[in-house]
């Protein structure tokens, strides 16, 4: 593994953007509690479906199903385990999530494509029917709705929005890091390998069994830790109807929008995805002073997502990572082109 | 006993009946599976867009023919778009992204048939009764509604309709054609474009009739869009490229998924049907991934 000075370069601006500026200039709550926090829960789904579906090439939509797991596993756990440290609950409900990966990425074993999402939708509409039936996942709650317990570490309470969002910051950091180490090597290989043309892989000596269960167990960790951390820090409570098939098209949508097969693409789509109802509200709200009715906007909202997807599908399939790097390219080359100009005069 | 065996029945004909609705929704993807085999995601939007632009027609005061035939050239108008801003720009495209693509257009109509509609649920009244035929239950001891059975009938004279044309027309020749090799089929001179507003067209009446049906019975609600994702598991068993596999597909969905919810779900609190099609699908894909009528794919690097 070597890293380019830039990466580095990189990496550290965005490190003391995350634990210094951010905490010392954002001084608003709401920023943290409505924008911050679940943007990087759900930019760790987004990676945990990049990984199955950007770079392994399998079509999953069971986000959402592997995320309640990991949420009401983390849960449990806490509620359970008397004194457990929550960097342990979390790891285990990741864990948890992931063996459930391993059980529901076996169909894709056998079938690829369409078959497989009808597989994948399977896992999303059995976990959460088995954690909403079984009465015992939600400690026999009659409310429907469990608040979460409230994350302590090291004896310390995080209960501020401020400590919540470096929770979640060390650990989205530190998952990321992972995952981009992991697409770097071989094991990242062996996933693009396999998606680009599964058969020339096989016959490469890349095991498709072994390559396609890892990246379906390793997804479902994230997405496992994603949902704990979503429920612990941004929802505050448990409910198994907010994991329902729309939030895992959702977090598709992160990463066909945001671009397949990057880790970058995974941050950009959840902010979009987040953001940008925020933005058509604020806009419908100031703009005709609640003449529209919410669910014009709403509709709106749909139909602009619908839209945005066919479009990227037919100019950038590889999505709004690709599109920065080009902007960024044109405004590069422009800049050396202004700078060879000023020379000459 | 006899009171069992009768009651088994009971519930087997309830799930059949359910299933052939089911097989309805289903027979508008194997229309453009079988023509482009592009899997059509957004064909549950338009189920849910072609019937509630059909109940929002008839609130305006239109009447009930008059309705339908405008709701007709409005699938076909959709159909129209569809091939000209989305699949065109997309041929030679992989399967993947295409099937992305429909998830953009049914979240398009979706929208499209909320912003314009409302979102407030309604009720379709197709004229035909929703309650058990007193003769047939007093002999047979079963419930049959007369809306059950213009469901299997409306499934049936699709069925027939669809096979003829994709056996023994000119235009199911090309769509054959076309879903084995696009490139190939227009340079032997078959006019691509045309046939694939046809068949989109076609499967946006499929999505009013199926409408109707379902709208008839649940009420046309956005709910509808989640019952045609069901229409997957029936496909999958049936086999995606096959019409009468489409059919039995959706009658064996229909059947274990209520016999499971019978007998099976009370030991849980109910709700088996929900995921059951689904767990069904992946058991029956481990085993033979063609489904039962598909034909065998073969792939070569």
């Amino acid at each position: 593994m070597t890293y380019r000075k830039n990466d580095i370069r990189i990496f550290t601006i965005l490190m003391v953007l995350a634990f210094f500026v951010v905490p010392n200039v954002v001084k608003s709550d709401y920023w943290y509690v409505a924008i911050l926090i679940p943007w990087l829960c759900l930019s760790l789904a987004a990676i945990g479906q990049q990984i199955v579906m950007g770079y392994t090439g399998q079509l999953s939509l069971g986000a959402a199903g592997f995320m309640a797991a990991g949420a009401f596993a983390c849960f449990n756990l806490v509620l359970r385990v008397p004194g457990i440290p929550f960097g342990v609950a979390l790891t285990l409900s990741g864990l948890i999530a992931a063996m459930l990966g391993f059980l529901f990425g076996l169909p894709s074993l056998r079938v690829r494509g369409i078959y497989l999402m009808v597989a994948t939708l399977a896992s999303q509409f059995f976990i959460v029917w088995v954690i909403d039936k079984f009465d015992w996942f939600k400690n026999y709650d009659s409310s429907g709705i469990i608040t979460a317990q409230s994350i302590v570490i090291m004896g310390k309470p995080f209960t501020s929005p401020v400590a919540m969002y470096l929770v979640v910051v060390v650990v989205v950091t530190f998952l990321t890091l992972i995952a981009m180490n992991m697409t770097r090597g071989s094991t990242g290989r062996n996933w693009m390998a396999v998606r680009d043309m599964d058969i020339a892989a096989e016959s490469m000596g890349v095991s498709l069994l072994k390559t396609k269960l890892q990246a379906f167990a390793i997804s479902a960790f994230y997405c496992g830790v994603a949902g704990a951390l979503f429920a612990f820090t941004y929802l505050k409570s448990l409910e198994p109807a907010a994991f329902d098939i729309s939030l895992s098209f959702k977090i598709l949508f992160m990463v066909i929008l945001g671009g397949l097969g990057t880790i970058n693409g995974a941050f950009i789509g959840a902010g979009f995805i987040l953001l940008f109802p925020v933005l058509l509200n604020t806009v419908g709200y100031n703009v005709f002073h609640g003449q529209i009715d919410a669910t014009i906007i709403s509709s709106i909202e749909q139909i602009v997502f619908g839209v945005l997807i066919i479009i990227f599908m037919i100019y950038e399939p590889q999505g709004m990572a690709k599109l920065w790097v080009t902007i960024k390219q044109k405004i590069t080359l422009k800049f050396i082109a202004s700078l060879k100009q000023k020379r000459k005069h | 006993m006899l009171n069992e065996v009768l009651f088994f029945f009971e519930v087997l004909t309830d799930g059949l009946l359910a299933g052939t609705m089911y097989s309805l929704i289903a027979l508008g993807f194997v229309l453009v599976y079988k023509a482009s085999s592009t899997f059509n995601f957004a064909q549950g939007a338009m189920v849910f867009f072609a019937v509630l632009s059909f109940v929002g027609f008839m609130e305006l005061g239109l009447p009930f023919v008059v309705a339908f035939v405008v709701t007709i050239f409005l699938m076909v108008l959709v159909g129209l778009l569809t091939e000209k801003l989305v699949l065109r720009p997309l041929v030679n495209q992989s399967e993947d992204t295409v099937l992305m693509a429909t998830i953009g257009l049914g979240y398009i109509l979706e929208g499209l048939a909320q912003a314009t509609w409302g979102v407030e649920v309604r009720r379709l009244d197709l004229g035909i009764g929703d309650f058990p035929i007193e003769w047939i239950a007093d002999n047979l001891k079963l419930f049959i509604s007369p809306l059950d059975l213009a469901g299997g009938i409306v499934a049936a004279v699709m069925i027939i309709v669809l096979t003829f044309l994709f056996k023994y027309t000119k235009i199911g020749l090309g769509l054959r054609a076309i879903a084995d090799d696009a490139g190939a089929a227009s340079s032997i001179g078959i006019p691509l474009e045309h046939i694939m507003i046809l068949v989109w067209s076609a499967a946006g009446v499929v999505a009013l009739v199926a409408g109707c049906m379902w709208g008839a019975r649940a009420g046309v609600q956005f709910a509808l869009v989640g019952l045609a994702l069901k229409a997957l598991p029936v496909l999958i068993i049936g086999g995606f490229s096959s019409i009468p596999g489409a059919i039995i597909g959706g009658l064996m969905v229909g059947a274990t998924e209520k016999i499971l919810e019978v007998y099976i779900g009370p030991f849980f609190g109910g709700g088996i049907e929900g995921w059951a099609p689904y767990v069904m699908a992946v058991l029956f894909l481990l085993y033979r991934p063609e489904g039962l009528f598909g034909e065998k794919i073969i792939r070569r690097v």
